[in-house]
């Protein structure tokens, strides 16, 4: 099989995922795309045309050598697969599901020209799995340094950080404040994308094999200072991620039965409310709905929402409606193309060019309605979008009991109580060089959305990374 | 990991224990909550810390059993722990010498109050508190309050302690009585015993803290869920802007109207909760049965 030519190998079709289908998957919470089998990522893997110059390599914010572990893949040598995969990637199984690769690897991918690109980030997935069920890696770490740093925040910047600083024989301890690590990956991301077994078991190896301690339910800022922790560490790294929610300032905002979708996602996947009462944190869903925005929050809240509508709703029962309500058109959706395809399969529907100007109650304080206005594009803006402008005497009232918010998330200031001397931009993110991550305050780094804003888990991996390595260089100096 | 070292009945519903958790002993300050899940499955459950004890490492709380959550709670025993307590969260109250003040406790509510009037005594005010609750047996703490108060009047509303009426009577009366002479009161109980005392007191003018306890999530100030209204339209996060306000300035209706938000959920677990038991039972009596 090894010997195709250029042209046969561009012949090849790309390898579809197997899903489970769309009537199917609304009336449970687990995992859409089902992986490739490793046939299936061999077929794959052969349409790699192992470009000498690989460009999507370069689109890579963490750099994975993709050709050499797709070319180790099609030759079914999966452990050297996980070995060059896992040089640069230490959560291939999490990248491999949540990473835009559309916009990323993929989007460098010389195939894609004219026709489809190599599905770099399916055949990670399946890289990343083959490890958690054979284990054929040992993580191993460099002798001990003596360095003790603290990691702050265990989402995938503090991870991809603790990680690399573990492997170089540093003394690492994570200060989690929720009661289970992974962040975002645990409270935001839902069960049916990224399953917490795949998070919980990927955090495990990593921590047990370069000897990382988690200490949960520590708030920084609160239970410890920034200050305190320097007392303790020679060095101490921000992921703290953004979190906070952003709500439209529109009336209406508190009656009953408009939330954020982190309150709605937080309930769902790290308290597991879809399935209370077994589990005794509750959600509620209402029968008809509205998800303000058109991000990846928004689509992870939005099939959520339809999938305990379902459930709710039986097989053959009335499950009602949700609505996606964004103020631009199809074409601005920033959220990605595939998670808004499986929505619309689900029976989500999407309100284009519609923009929210008030939540109107009944006389009980609960939601009635959602009054909106229809929008056409004008100018580009800053943004370089189309400016949505307000089609005026357009006014109608969508009729929904439940409005969710997923604008986008600020900062959360509590980890900057009693930390003044750490400087924060007019956004409320820290203020943090690119390149490595170093604040303004001696001894303390920041990476991830908590320096960026909200963005990508790749991203903040990238960041994590950067900032380990400046870290790593500063404590090699240090007598 | 948060072992119970000591727990007390207080009444039927109302319980407290002493818990081990140095971590938060060692950082907490009077005004601050944690979040507590007692099992794997379970919510998590913010609650005031009622007091804290730095060299033994551990912190009070109180807690009356009204949802699945609290009740499951209650039936932990010494030696028993809770799987998780984080905090401390939330802002401390701000101690100073204001001079004259009144702290205002409502049934388990006094617990939280404990700590600040303590604080305040030791800060030099005069400390006037006001406690109540709606019978004898939900009144708690009377002598440890009477211990940090310069004068301290117990209310019930039907009379089987103290006098006859709700706190905000004897709080009129004090303000009347010495118009400009209290510096600041702070009230913390039921939301509608706040609201009332924050409305006792407007016409006054003496700012009247209150320490709101609004549906929450994770308690960091990443949900919204507890977000709270302003009487101008701002909203405000009470994890991480309170959980202390100034009572004058909160939207009470909304407030009180939020709060109803879950309570068909909240009977629903408890339902849930009664049935396993039953079921355990059964379960139990088949056992015995085989035997």
């Amino acid at each position: 099989m090894s010997a195709l030519t250029k042209k046969e190998r561009m012949a090849i079709p790309r390898k579809p995922m197997p899903v489970q289908e769309p009537e199917a998957r609304v009336l449970n919470f687990e995992e859409v795309a089902t992986g490739y089998t490793p046939e299936m990522a061999q077929e794959e893997a052969e349409r790699c045309l192992q470009c000498k110059d690989p460009k999507c390599s370069q689109q890579c914010p963490v750099q994975v050598d993709i050709p050499q572990f797709i070319a180790a893949v099609r030759d079914g040598d999966m452990a050297e697969a996980v070995s060059i995969l896992k040089g640069k990637n230490n959560l291939p199984a999490i990248c491999g599901r949540v990473c835009p690769q559309e916009v990323q690897c993929e989007s460098g991918c010389i195939l894609g020209i004219k026709g489809k690109p190599v599905a770099i980030g399916r055949l990670e997935r399946f890289v990343g799995d083959y490890e958690l069920s054979h284990k054929t890696l040992a993580m191993t770490r460099a002798a001990s340094t003596g360095r003790k740093v603290a990691v702050v925040g265990s989402g995938p910047a503090g991870l991809a950080c603790a990680v690399d600083l573990g492997r170089l024989g540093h003394d690492v301890t994570i200060f989690e404040a929720l009661h289970l690590p992974g962040g975002v990956l645990a409270y935001g991301i839902p069960e049916f994308r990224l399953p917490k077994d795949v998070i919980g078991n990927e955090i495990k190896s990593a921590a047990e094999a370069l000897d990382i301690k988690i200490r949960r339910d520590h708030v920084i800022g609160n239970t410890l200072t920034i200050d305190e922790l320097l007392e303790e560490f020679d060095a101490v790294f921000l992921g703290t991620g953004a979190g906070l929610p952003v709500f439209l300032n529109i009336p209406g905002v508190n009656l009953n039965g408009v939330m954020s979708a982190n309150e709605l996602l937080t309930r769902v996947n790290l308290m597991k409310g879809y399935r209370f009462p077994a589990y005794d944190t509750p959600v509620k869903v209402g029968r008809n709905v509205a998800v303000i925005g058109a991000g990846n929050v928004a689509m992870d809240a939005v099939r959520c929402v339809r999938r305990l509508q379902a459930i709710r709703a039986g097989e053959d029962g009335d499950a009602g409606e949700v609505h996606v309500v964004y103020r631009r058109s199809a074409d601005e959706v920033p959220a990605r193309r595939e998670e808004v395809h499986h929505a619309a399969e689900e029976g989500v529907i999407f309100d284009f060019l519609t923009n929210p100007v008030a939540i109107l109650g009944d006389e009980s304080g609960a939601v009635r309605a959602l009054q909106c206005v229809r929008m056409e594009l004008g100018e580009p803006d800053a943004s370089g979008r189309r400016r949505p402008v307000a089609i005026e005497g357009s006014d109608f009232e969508l009729e929904v009991d439940q409005v969710i918010f997923a604008l986008g998330t600020n900062p959360n200031p509590l980890v900057f109580s009693n930390a003044d001397d750490l400087k924060r931009n007019k956004r409320g993110t820290v203020e943090a060089s690119d390149e490595s991550g170093l604040t303004t305050k001696p001894g303390v780094w920041a990476g991830g959305d908590v320096v960026t804003g909200a963005a990508t888990v790749i991203s903040a991996m990238g960041a994590g990374k950067r900032a380990a390595a400046d870290i790593h260089e500063y404590l090699c100096g240090l007598n | 990991m948060y072992r119970i070292l000591r727990k007390e009945n207080i009444s039927d519903v109302t319980k407290m224990v002493i818990v081990e958790a140095p971590h938060i002993a060692r950082s907490a300050k009077p005004g601050q909550f944690v979040i507590v899940i007692s099992h794997e499955k379970g919510e998590r459950v913010p609650l005031t810390i009622a007091d804290f004890d730095r060299e033994a490492g551990t912190i009070t709380i109180i807690f009356q059993e009204i949802g699945k959550s609290t009740i499951e709670m209650g039936r932990l025993e010494v030696g028993d722990s809770f799987m998780t307590i984080a905090g401390p969260l939330g802002h401390a109250t701000e101690i100073k010498n204001y001079g004259k003040v009144i702290c205002v406790g409502g049934g388990v509510g006094i617990a939280p109050v404990f700590p600040i009037a303590r604080a305040l005594k030791e800060a030099g005010n005069e400390v006037i508190s006001v406690i109540g609750a709606r019978n004898k047996e939900l009144l708690l703490w009377e002598d440890r309050m009477a211990e940090v108060s310069d004068q301290l009047i117990v209310t019930t509303d039907d009379g089987s302690a103290g006098r006859k009426c709700l706190v905000t009577e004897p709080i009129r009366e004090l303000l009347e009585a010495d118009p400009g002479g209290f510096a600041r009161v702070w009230a913390i109980g039921p939301a509608i015993m706040m609201k009332f005392v924050s409305y006792t007191t407007k016409p006054f003018e003496v700012p009247t803290t209150v320490s709101l306890n609004t549906i929450m999530v994770d308690g960091t100030g990443m949900c919204g869920g507890c977000r709270v209204l302003m009487a101008d339209g701002r909203a405000k996060f009470v994890c991480v802007d309170g959980p202390e306000f100034e009572g004058h300035d909160v939207d009470w209706d909304s407030l009180l109207s939020r709060m109803t938000y879950y309570h068909n959920e909240e009977q629903t677990a408890v339902q849930h909760l009664h049935g396993k038991d039953h079921k355990c039972r059964l379960d139990k009596a088949v056992e015995e049965g085989v035997r």
